[in-house]
């Protein structure tokens, strides 16, 4: 192999595996650092400008970062990543004077932002500094969009949305409310704005059209329902509810039928468990509230008995999995009724977007939904960009946040009549974290703490209404605890081939046997040699140059370094050392600086 | 040494022995040695070795003396026996240790102060009995604890790093232990585990003292140019003889060896060390000839590495002394003191 290429800022940002799955590449160790420090305001401002909501997501991230997690590679259970942005949030002090601020003089530049979620606020934040006159349009009477209509108060208080939100409509955007976008032509002939953003979500859920689908008023579209809910036209529900789907909105629906009434809450699976959508922690708290999951269940019709729903007919499924783990179309065993007053769809929602015409330069795919560029957020028509759920149809808050930077980018650049292609690359710098003969600027030890575990309000008084929320927030000893487990994958084992005189101090005491000095060869070969097995191709072998006194070469296996430092001080020579990478992510009106793309690796 | 111990976490794969236990499971405290010292890579082959031999911990007993060298069984299995014994001293207090107790397995950890010089007498005394152990000598020529003066190992013409080189005869400790005809002579690098680790194991089932001499460089001391102990001579000038594989009892010997260059030697309790002829001319069977070999190599300025020397058939210590198979820490009080009267009776022979 080729020595490694770590002047690449992508090399070292791989390494910290929770930051690279975040599509918004939250510095996840350094917050937690900065936890550990008792600096909460410090680490909610480390959030705030990758992730703009750490107050939401630190409650309802679908937080790709966990699974990403190395904890959770070396042990069963990753840090408890997302639990502890909310300690920054929940902890911070008065953070408003350090916030960035629109300047006095506006650019004279008008981008009109249609849809007030997460998607345009994330714009917003990123161009009223700039100084863009910025007009967010919203159809509701308030803010949030999904965030509001859909995730039930219980696990998403509306303080918590007001707060955040008002942070950035205090820049000075205006905000339109009741102001529904009926007409896109419209708005770009006579609205007289530089830019448009689109962000209004994927708003229709997916009906079911099965029989008696028409004969009821008592079956309902999920995140509709969700919505009459967040709004009080919906206060109450029958006691026995079906929820049909197994993804996170049916288990907002589910949870929020315990508090409106219900008493017994099934949801039915069309396949086993393990093809769910829902993530595995929303799943517990349904299930902790004593919501059955019905598996192998698909829905055949409804059952209308005297003009009234009584129940459901679902097909008893059966189903074959290969060996790759996947799933067969499945076969009908039995036919089953189950008893309910109330039918809740949640099978998805789909972008629709009738109040743009379809001859106005916008390109429409065969699903009905604009082509939208991955990178620049831009359709086929110039000036008008797409963001969250409206551009790729349904993902989550994190991403729509993601897509809100990169679409801020690209205004920025189109209105400053710059090509929106050309981007910055992001950079990353280097610096060592030696504080002494054995000292780390980091807490270096491994703390083989289990994961803590979130304590919830009790199951008995959580359903008496749907403003309490469910859970508490760490304690002082739990944060404690947490921060410890995180790894501090970004302080990055640093190897200098030249200083080496192989005398295998660091591969004798690295814990985890993740170093190997040996002769060169392919990836393939290599990984067949090392101290461990190295089975894990997604990450990387660290290849060094060749060792100045036998021509072999220094491997290490990123996999399941624990970055204890250990190799860093048993080395004699100082050809390990421990530099804290930082990823440097260019936002819109940033300047290219010297110091990207630069390492200061020999 | 290091603030932090090594982390108890393992990589998820980590490999087990017979036993049940991982390497992790034979290591000892984190080592309080300079960073980059050869006597920490000795310490990992010694694991490594000690792992894949499946050696109870409690049936092990790693003695030593003092030195650099004679802190390191700190480092190691943690949950045998050990003796810090008094300077030079480890090869009769493992005399003794031995000659009560023959059913453990002795590894001595020596270094070239405590074995060529304070301890010289001793040494050679434990290999005319040929008493059963590993004796590892982390030989780096200069005596580390009190600040790097030469030892009796450090060659003519080595430079210090401060001071002038040295003009006195090196004592070697392989041509010594040839000389007096030990059973199993082994030299390695502690930069070289591939053919460090099976050394020790095969010098673990020895029957007979076994002599691995270890040249283990000094990073603070004696890594510098113009030493011929530091890591780049020792790399430049190494040069393997035979090499050797250890294979464990009932286990198929599975390389492919070319015919003349390999000869299987199988120990007492049907494992066996192949010797692998990295240079065919040489003997590993004749003290004559391997001395002479050693003497010209020496001379040229090589480093001759590989198990030097073998005799299997050599009886050691209990076995010449006719000894009793039951260790004497096992037998029972009367078998181990006739009494007084027997007693009087022998002696009343010599009236």
């Amino acid at each position: 192999m080729k020595p490694t290429d770590t002047a690449n800022p992508d090399y070292f940002h791989k390494v910290v595996d929770c930051q690279w799955a975040c599509p918004a590449h939250t510095d996840v160790p350094e917050y937690i650092r900065l936890i550990a420090q008792g600096r909460f305001g410090d680490a909610y401002m480390e959030n705030r400008k990758s992730n703009v909501f750490p107050g939401i997501l630190g409650r309802v991230c679908d937080r790709p970062c966990e699974p990403a997690c190395r904890r959770g590679r070396v042990e069963d259970k990753p840090v408890a990543i997302c639990r502890l942005k909310r300690v920054a949030s929940d902890h911070r002090e008065d953070i408003r004077s350090r916030l960035p601020k629109a300047p006095a003089t506006k650019n004279g530049k008008k981008v009109a932002l249609i849809g007030a979620g997460c998607a345009s606020l994330a714009v917003a934040n990123d161009l009223c500094p700039l100084g863009y006159d910025v007009t967010i349009f919203e159809a509701l009477g308030t803010t949030g969009g999904l965030m509001r209509t859909n995730i039930p108060r219980f696990r998403l208080p509306p303080a918590v949305l007001d707060e955040e939100i008002g942070y950035i409509l205090d820049m000075g955007a205006e905000l339109k409310l009741n102001h529904p976008i009926e007409s896109l032509r419209e708005l770009l002939e006579t609205g007289g704005f530089d830019a448009v953003f689109v962000g209004t979500g994927a708003p229709r859920g997916k009906d079911l059209e099965i029989p008696g689908r028409g004969d009821s008023d008592r079956i309902h579209i999920g995140i509709d329902w969700l919505e009459s809910v967040a709004f009080k036209h919906v206060e109450s529900i029958g006691e026995r509810v079906l929820i049909i789907g197994v993804g996170n909105t049916a288990m907002d629906c589910c949870r929020t039928s315990l508090r409106l009434g219900a008493k017994d809450v099934k949801v039915m699976a069309r396949k086993p468990r393990g093809y769910f959508k829902a993530s595995e922690w929303e799943l517990e708290d349904a299930e902790e509230e004593q919501v059955e999951i019905v598996v192998n269940h698909s829905p055949k019709a409804f059952v209308i008995e005297d003009g009234k729903l009584t129940g459901m007919r679902f097909d008893v499924m059966e189903y074959k999995v290969d060996d790759n783990g996947r799933i067969d179309r499945g076969t009908a065993v039995d036919e089953v009724v189950i008893p309910c007053d109330d039918v809740i769809l949640a099978i998805g929602q789909d972008n629709a977007f009738p109040w743009i015409e379809r001859d106005i330069g916008i390109e429409f795919n065969e699903w009905d939904c604009p082509v939208v560029d991955e990178t620049t957020m831009m359709c086929s028509r110039e000036g008008v960009f797409f963001g969250g759920d409206a551009a790729f149809g349904p993902l989550n808050i994190i991403w729509a946040v993601a897509h809100g930077h990169e679409a801020a980018t690209s205004i920025h650049r189109y209105c400053q009549g710059e090509n929106v292609e050309d981007r910055l690359p992001p950079g990353i710098n280097l610096s060592s974290q030696k504080m002494g003969m054995h000292e780390w600027s980091y807490s270096n030890d491994y703390d083989p703490a289990a994961r803590r575990l979130m304590p919830h309000v009790d199951l008995k008084q959580r359903f008496k209404n749907l403003d309490i929320e469910v859970e508490l927030g760490f304690s002082a000893e739990q944060i404690v605890k947490e921060v410890e487990r995180c790894l501090n994958c970004d302080i990055q084992t640093v190897f200098t081939a030249k200083l080496c005189i192989e005398c295998d101090a660091c591969i004798d005491i690295c814990p985890v046997s993740c170093l190997t000095i040996t002769a060169n060869g392919t990836e393939e070969d290599l990984r067949t040699r090392l101290s461990a097995p190295a089975e894990n191709t997604d990450q990387a072998l660290y290849v060094s140059a060749d060792l100045p006194h036998t021509g072999r070469v220094m491997v290490k296996d990123e996999d399941l370094c624990v970055h204890c430092g250990l190799c860093a001080e048993r080395c004699p020579t100082g050809a390990w050392d421990m530099q804290k990478s930082k990823v440097l992510l260019p936002y819109a009106g940033d300047q290219p600086i010297a110091t990207r793309a630069k390492s200061s690796a020999a | 040494m290091s603030y932090i111990g090594k982390p108890k976490v393992t990589h998820p794969g980590i490999r087990r022995n017979k036993l049940g236990l991982t390497p992790r499971d034979y290591e000892g405290t984190v080592s309080t040695l300079c960073a980059g010292c050869g006597h920490d890579s000795v310490t990992a082959a010694i694991i490594q070795a000690v792992f894949e031999l499946d050696i109870e911990p409690h049936m092990l007993a790693k003695m030593s003396g003092i030195g650099c060298s004679s802190k390191t069984p700190a480092y190691f299995v943690s949950q045998s026996h050990g003796f810090n014994s008094v300077h030079g001293r480890m090869p009769s207090v493992t005399t003794g240790a031995n000659a009560a107790n023959r059913d453990l397995t002795y590894i001595g950890v020596s270094g070239d102060g405590d074995s060529l010089s304070i301890g010289v007498g001793q040494f050679v005394h434990a290999i005319r009995r040929n008493l059963n152990m590993c004796y590892i000598i982390e030989n780096n020529g200069v005596y580390g604890l009190t600040k790097g003066q030469f030892s009796a190992s450090a060659d003519i013409g080595s430079k210090p790093k401060k001071g002038e080189p040295n003009r006195q005869e090196p004592i070697d400790p392989v041509s010594t232990a040839l000389s007096l005809g030990a059973s199993y002579i082994a030299r390695s690098f502690s930069g070289d585990k591939e053919q460090l680790v099976p050394l020790i194991q095969g010098a673990l089932k020895h029957p007979g003292f076994a002599l691995v001499d270890v040249i283990s460089p000094c990073v603070t001391f004696n890594d510098h140019e113009g030493s011929t102990k530091s890591y780049k001579h020792t790399r430049q000038f190494y040069h393997h003889v035979v090499d050797m594989d250890y294979i464990p009892p009932a286990k198929e010997i599975r390389a492919a060896y070319d015919e003349g260059d390999a000869m299987p030697v199988e120990l007492h309790d049907g494992s066996r060390i192949v010797l692998r002829k990295v240079d065919k001319s040489y003997d590993p069977t004749s003290r004559a000839k391997a001395f002479k070999y050693l003497r010209e190599q020496f001379n040229a300025g090589e480093i001759t590495t590989g198990l030097l020397y073998l005799d299997e058939e050599r009886p050691e210590m209990h076995e010449l002394m006719g000894n009793t198979d039951t260790p004497l820490s096992k037998l029972p009080y009367e078998s181990l003191h006739p009494g007084a009267e027997e007693l009087r009776k022998i002696l009343s022979g010599y009236a």
